[in-house]
């Protein structure tokens, strides 16, 4: 008993402390992966992953927002990220998952999912060697990623979450004439 | 033992803004002419009930305030004076200055003690006849009828011993401008008098002839006299708050009471008593013959008299403070209700069935648990019996819940008398209020919310609707206008519509202030619809000039983002000449929905049942277009428009999408039929709307969704949206 409590605050202590180095200069990201391309999320804003179910589709939206399904009483939208980034579409297989996100600030947060062919890693990333996304001109958009990384020699594209998930609001103006 | 009290301070609050608020309708309804007692009774108790609850509390700034009120009020309310036009004015700054006191107190912060000090002068100002110079004349009438003083009553001596003549003798000399410090000579002598038996002498000599008074200004001195066995730190106590603001002596008397004596003329050094009383006993022979008799002063040595013109003068004081506070009160009382309570009052009927309602779910599922126990197939008939009473249950323990969070629209009505009254006697026009439906039962959270959209609607009719009495007239219309503030339900909605008949909008001015502004192009033609629509846009204004009621510009496009944000909308419509009326259509609830589910290709819509009139099966017989495209059809003599939810929502249709083969829903959005060309009817269900702006956005044509019995998540049909987006 007396060592299980033991035991427990080191845990405690030792998650105080990896949570301090965080705060220092390391962040921890999830990996997943589109095509050969590799992606990275900050973990904190990860809110679970889910496999790929059908959803129910929104009338006259763009194409990448797929539709929105249940999630336990709460209408989540879910966004196709191949058809954000313009990438060639795949179908949607057993190995197909949504990773469920959090975005916004303190007086609203927002859940959104977002489909990726499958989840790779949980990589802890030293903010120091953080590049910066290169511009590629107009030809490619560069506004999701925050900045490149490199893990075992393959390159991660970290996502800037809040971005991502911003959808274009309808357009007021038009709707109101 | 020591009970926190704190714990009650919500309460506390909660019921005050509630009696303020009956005060304040109280007051509206007063008529000059037919003065109803009932009315003056609801009043008094709304003033009496605060100062109770304040007392206990230790608001005793709040009890203080509340209790010149009281008295007042229990004067008009024994018919020992006269309701007039001044006091009801004096007595709704009063109601204003209290809220404001208590809403300080409750967010604990300082109060505006300057305020409330000028709402009191001038209570009791009104209290005095609206004459500062009989005031100590009124002390003993007052006293006699307070129920019991709030203030030092535990102070106050049992029976002061009349003959034994100790006591203090006072010299009070206030220099001119005592009265702006907000400190009030009547209250004190009050005070005084609740020490001992009180005896004022005034001195009258300083007051200027009429035409150089300034009636904020204190011209009067006085000598008083207490008698009783009172500590000297008692007097002194009264006079602390003055100390500065003139000239006081206080010496004790000996055995024998001093003559009767007045006191110097006022910012002088207080002069040996001897020296004034001769001056005294002969009136300034610039005064005026006195008219005022002082009633039953009995204790007052020496006879006195006012000029009858003082009267007037008195009441500038009166308004003119009203006036300075006026507006920013408006503007304060509906920052409180942004922060609305968190906390609901419930009628206790509604909560005992809600409590009888889980009582019957209760025996339900218990009953189901025995069926259940040991269940074969013999036992089928009485578990089915038991699930269509579960059924049943929760749909009534659904509708309990619900009305919980209902409450009259007339929480946010009620407010409306006094903006109309106030705005209009400041902007010089004849306006009357009218209320309809009150008693229109809205959810609460959208009873919070749409109090700002309709005090901003109402103020622009006030401005911009309603004309002048004099244009009225010359309109030919009756000099007092109408503002309309209707409630009702239609269609699952409740619809608000602020009707007046004033002057209208000028379709030809909107468009050409859009232009001015480069909102629209020149060439544009416009509806009439559209037209109106112009006065939705960001940073629109036609108003000549601006004012502080409206006409800056900013604003309706607020108001209107506001009721959607809330899923309604707004509608104007509007006559020249004749009146505008703006309706906004409000869902009833946020939370649950009877839909009639259908399908279009291989997707679930729900429509909602309150705005389906019928679904027909037609045959191409009945169909017509409308040059080439619009497809209409008939139904008993009406063409009606007919939308293809297949095209609107770009899905594939499952049969050929012929008409034969499909279900036209008939509904109604906003007073327009329109049909919507389905697949099929699926069914009828009770549907929990879930918002899609949550993590999402707003869909056109779609209101919400929900989730269906298999976990899928089905969309709501926007009906008036949808209307207006397939007309586009």
């Amino acid at each position: 008993m007396n060592e299980n409590l033991a035991s427990e605050s080191d845990n405690k202590e030792r998650d105080q402390e990896r949570y301090n180095k965080n705060l220092d200069n390391t962040g921890q990201y999830l990996s997943f992966s589109l095509g050969n391309e590799e992606y990275g999320v900050d973990i904190l804003r990860v809110q679970e992953i889910r496999s790929w179910e059908p959803v129910s589709r929104i009338p006259n939206v763009p194409l990448y927002e797929k539709g929105v399904v249940n999630l336990r009483g709460s209408i989540v939208p879910i966004i196709d990220l191949r058809e954000r980034f313009k990438l060639k579409s795949a179908d949607y297989t057993l190995l197909t998952v949504v990773v469920v996100l959090q975005t916004g600030d303190s007086k609203k947060i927002r859940t959104m999912g977002v489909v990726v062919d499958s989840v790779s890693d949980v990589i802890s990333v030293d903010f120091d060697k953080i590049q910066n996304a290169p511009d590629f001109g107009t030809k490619i958009s560069n506004e999701f990623i925050n900045g490149l990384v490199s893990v075992n020699e393959r390159m991660v594209m970290l996502l800037d979450v809040d971005k991502l998930l911003k959808l274009d609001d309808l357009d007021q103006s038009e709707f109101n004439q | 033992m020591s009970i926190d009290m704190s714990q009650f301070h919500q309460v506390f609050f909660e019921e005050c803004f509630e009696g303020l608020e009956a005060m304040e309708s109280g007051l509206l309804n007063l008529d000059m002419g037919d003065i109803d007692s009932e009315v003056i009774n609801t009043i008094f108790r709304g003033a009496h009930s605060i100062k109770g609850g304040s007392g206990t509390f230790g608001f005793n700034m709040v009890a203080d305030f509340t209790h010149v009120m009281e008295t007042l009020l229990d004067e008009m309310r024994d018919g020992r004076r006269k309701v007039t036009q001044n006091a009801i004015n004096v007595l709704l700054g009063s109601v204003d200055c209290l809220r404001e006191m208590l809403t300080s107190i409750q967010n604990e912060q300082a109060v505006d003690e300057h305020a409330v000090a000028l709402h009191k002068a001038a209570l009791e100002q009104e209290l005095n006849g609206g004459n500062s110079a009989v005031l100590i004349a009124d002390i003993p009438t007052i006293t006699e009828t307070e129920a019991k003083p709030t203030i030092h009553n535990s102070d106050k001596p049992e029976d002061s011993p009349k003959e034994a003549e100790v006591g203090w003798k006072i010299a009070f000399c206030p220099y001119l401008d005592l009265l702006k410090t907000g400190n009030d000579p009547v209250r004190m002598f009050r005070e005084l008098a609740e020490l001992g038996e009180l005896t004022a002498l005034i001195s009258i000599q300083d007051v200027p002839s009429i035409f150089e008074l300034d009636p904020e200004e204190c011209n009067l001195s006085w000598d008083i006299k207490v008698t009783g066995e009172i500590p000297e730190s008692e007097i002194r106590e009264i006079f602390n708050w003055v100390e500065g603001d003139c000239e006081l002596d206080i010496q004790a008397i000996a055995q024998k009471p001093a003559k009767p004596v007045s006191v110097a003329p006022k910012a002088s050094q207080p002069l040996p008593i001897e020296d004034t009383v001769e001056e005294f006993k002969e009136p300034d022979p610039a005064i005026p013959e006195p008219s005022s008799p002082v009633p039953d002063i009995s204790i007052l040595a020496a006879p006195l008299e006012l000029p009858k013109a003082f009267d007037k003068p008195e009441e500038v004081p009166v308004s003119r403070t009203r006036d300075a506070i006026k507006l920013p009160n408006v503007e304060s009382e509906i920052k409180n209700t942004v922060a609305a309570s968190t906390s609901i009052r419930v009628d206790t009927a509604k909560i005992d069935a809600l409590i009888n309602m889980v009582g019957e779910v209760v025996i339900t599922q218990s009953m189901l648990g025995l069926v259940g126990e040991n269940f074969t197939m013999d036992k089928l008939d009485q578990l089915k019996k038991g699930l269509a009473q579960l059924e049943r249950h929760t749909r009534d323990l659904q509708q309990s819940v619900m009305n919980v969070r209902m409450l009259p629209i007339s929480f946010v009505f009620s407010r409306f008398p006094r903006l109309v009254h106030d705005i209009s006697s400041k902007l010089g026009k004849k306006i009357e209020l009218k209320l309809v439906g009150e008693n229109t039962e809205i959810d609460k959270s959208v009873v919070e919310l749409i109090n700002d959209p309709l005090v901003h609607l109402i103020r622009n009719s006030l401005d911009h609707g309603i004309e002048m009495p004099a244009n009225r007239l010359a309109a030919g219309k009756h000099e007092t206008g109408i503002i309309e503030l209707k409630a009702y339900h239609r269609g699952g909605h409740i619809v608000i519509e602020i009707i007046d008949d004033g002057n209208g909008m000028d379709k030809k001015k909107l468009i050409g202030k859009a232009v001015e502004k480069g909102l629209i192009d020149e060439s544009a033609v416009l509806t009439d619809k559209q037209a109106f629509e112009l006065i939705f846009l960001p940073g629109f204004s036609t108003a000549e000039k601006l004012t502080d009621i409206s006409g800056r510009g900013v604003g309706m496009d607020v108001v209107r983002r506001n009721i959607e944000a809330l899923g309604g909308n707004i509608e104007i419509s509007s006559e020249l000449g004749k009146g505008t009326t703006i309706a906004i259509h409000l869902p009833l609830t946020l939370a649950i929905l009877d839909g009639q589910s259908v399908a279009v290709g291989d997707e679930t819509y729900i429509v909602p049942l309150v705005s389906i009139i019928e679904s027909i099966n037609i045959t191409e017989k009945m169909l017509n277009k409308v040059a080439g495209k619009g497809e209409t059809f008939r139904l008993r003599n009406h063409y009606i428009p007919i939308i293809r939810m297949h095209k609107v929502f770009n899905v594939k249709p499952k049969n050929t999408s012929k008409t034969a083969e499909g279900v036209i829903v008939v509904v109604e959005g906003q007073g327009v039929l329109c049909g919507l060309f389905v697949d099929d009817l699926l069914g009828q269900q009770q549907v929990v709307i879930k918002s899609l702006e949550a993590n999402y956005r707003r869909v056109e044509g779609v209101s919400g969704a929900t989730i269906l019995g298999d976990g899928s998540v089905a969309l709501i049909l926007d009906v008036p949206g949808l209307v207006r987006f397939s007309s586009r």
